[in-house]
């Protein structure tokens, strides 16, 4: 079999570079809902703030999967 | 140091011909320093064991000399140590876990406040290793926490009941259950644990390899030209602010690592409803 392209040089970073859409735009979407939330309704600031940093930290997993894989699989 | 003799040694600088020496993966490889057979097993004790150790004595006497006399009204380290206990069990355990959180409060404060030192080694001069950057130990934490949370909702759910509960969400279409519940089995059974570790490990390790850049970057770039003592300059003091900001982040981690723990046995004591 042919290959029809290939691509070489540090394939790594444009693999977290992809990775990295994904989480960017979640987490954008997940802390400007939230600070909204909190103008909103300031009384509820710390209910608000760590349903806040539980999404966060449920969307950021994937980035953070997309940086460690380069290193695992790399080379 | 050892991040720069590793990348590339002393004499590498800007216009000495080598190229920058990008630090990777290796800077998180420890020689032992000494090691010992113990019951027929080979044991290597290096940095990282060594901190690890440290951490938790620190903590242990910490709270022992924050608790040895406990008085009604707290001074000193007492106060600190109450101040650590309330956060806790009232931002953490009430909120999270509900009903029945009380007696998981000393487990998410251990969790919390080892998480936090092992973390905080990350910019501790000298030490300079976030002990958590090592996935063998965040793995190991997550695992504790998974045999926390599952045998727990076993118990006092049932074992049908357990995954009924997780995989047969309620309020959802008949038909989407053939979509929804090998999804839900996977993602609680398997994914959960990977990702807790995960999580925390990638941060310690991506925090510490931009530290390390951006140290190693300071150190190239000194050189015989206008430019590269400018860029040295400015990545010497962008490695003073992202010290500050991994500060914030290994907070941060701890919290949520502690976080998670509590939402899954919150998960496990209480069915979805």
């Amino acid at each position: 079999m042919s290959l029809l392209a290939e691509l070489t040089g540090s394939i790594g970073s444009i693999g977290y570079g992809l990775a990295a859409i994904g989480p960017g735009i979640g987490i954008g979407i997940i802390f400007g809902q939230g600070v909204q939330a909190i103008a909103r309704q300031p009384e509820a600031y710390g209910v608000i703030r760590q349903n806040m940093l539980l999404g966060f930290a449920l969307a950021e997993a994937l980035a953070l999967i997309g940086f460690v894989v380069p290193f695992v699989f790399g080379t | 140091m050892s991040a720069v003799l590793a990348a590339g040694g002393l004499d590498c600088h800007l216009l000495s011909g080598c190229g920058f020496p990008a630090p990777g993966a290796e800077i998180f490889v420890f020689q032992d320093i000494f090691t010992f057979t113990l019951f027929q097993l080979e044991f290597g004790i290096s940095k990282v064991h060594i901190l690890l150790f440290l951490g938790v004595a620190i903590i242990v006497g910490f709270f022992m000399y924050a608790f040895r006399r406990p008085k009604l009204v707290p001074r000193g380290a007492q106060n600190v140590g109450e101040l650590g206990y309330l956060f806790i069990r009232d931002g953490i355990a009430k909120e999270t876990i509900g009903h029945g959180g009380e007696k998981f409060v000393p487990f998410l404060f251990s969790f919390f406040f080892l998480v936090w030192i092992l973390n905080f080694f990350g910019i501790v001069p000298g030490a300079q290793l976030p002990v958590t950057s090592i996935f063998a130990i965040p793995v190991a934490f997550a695992v504790i926490v998974y045999l926390v949370w599952v045998p727990l909702g076993i118990y006092k759910q049932g074992f049908f009941g357990f995954f009924k509960n997780m995989m047969f969400p309620p309020g959802v279409p008949k038909a989407m259950y053939i979509l929804l519940a090998p999804i839900e089995f996977i993602s609680n059974i398997f994914v959960r644990p990977f990702t807790h570790a995960v999580r925390l490990f990638a941060n310690m390790f991506a925090g510490h390899l931009l530290l390390a850049t951006f140290s190693i970057a300071a150190f190239y770039l000194i050189s015989a030209s206008v430019i590269g003592i400018l860029g040295s300059v400015a990545s010497f003091g962008l490695a003073v602010a992202l010290t500050g900001f991994e500060a914030f982040i290994q907070a941060l981690q701890a919290y949520i690592f502690t976080l998670l723990a509590a939402v899954y046995i919150g998960s496990a004591l209480h069915a979805e409803h």
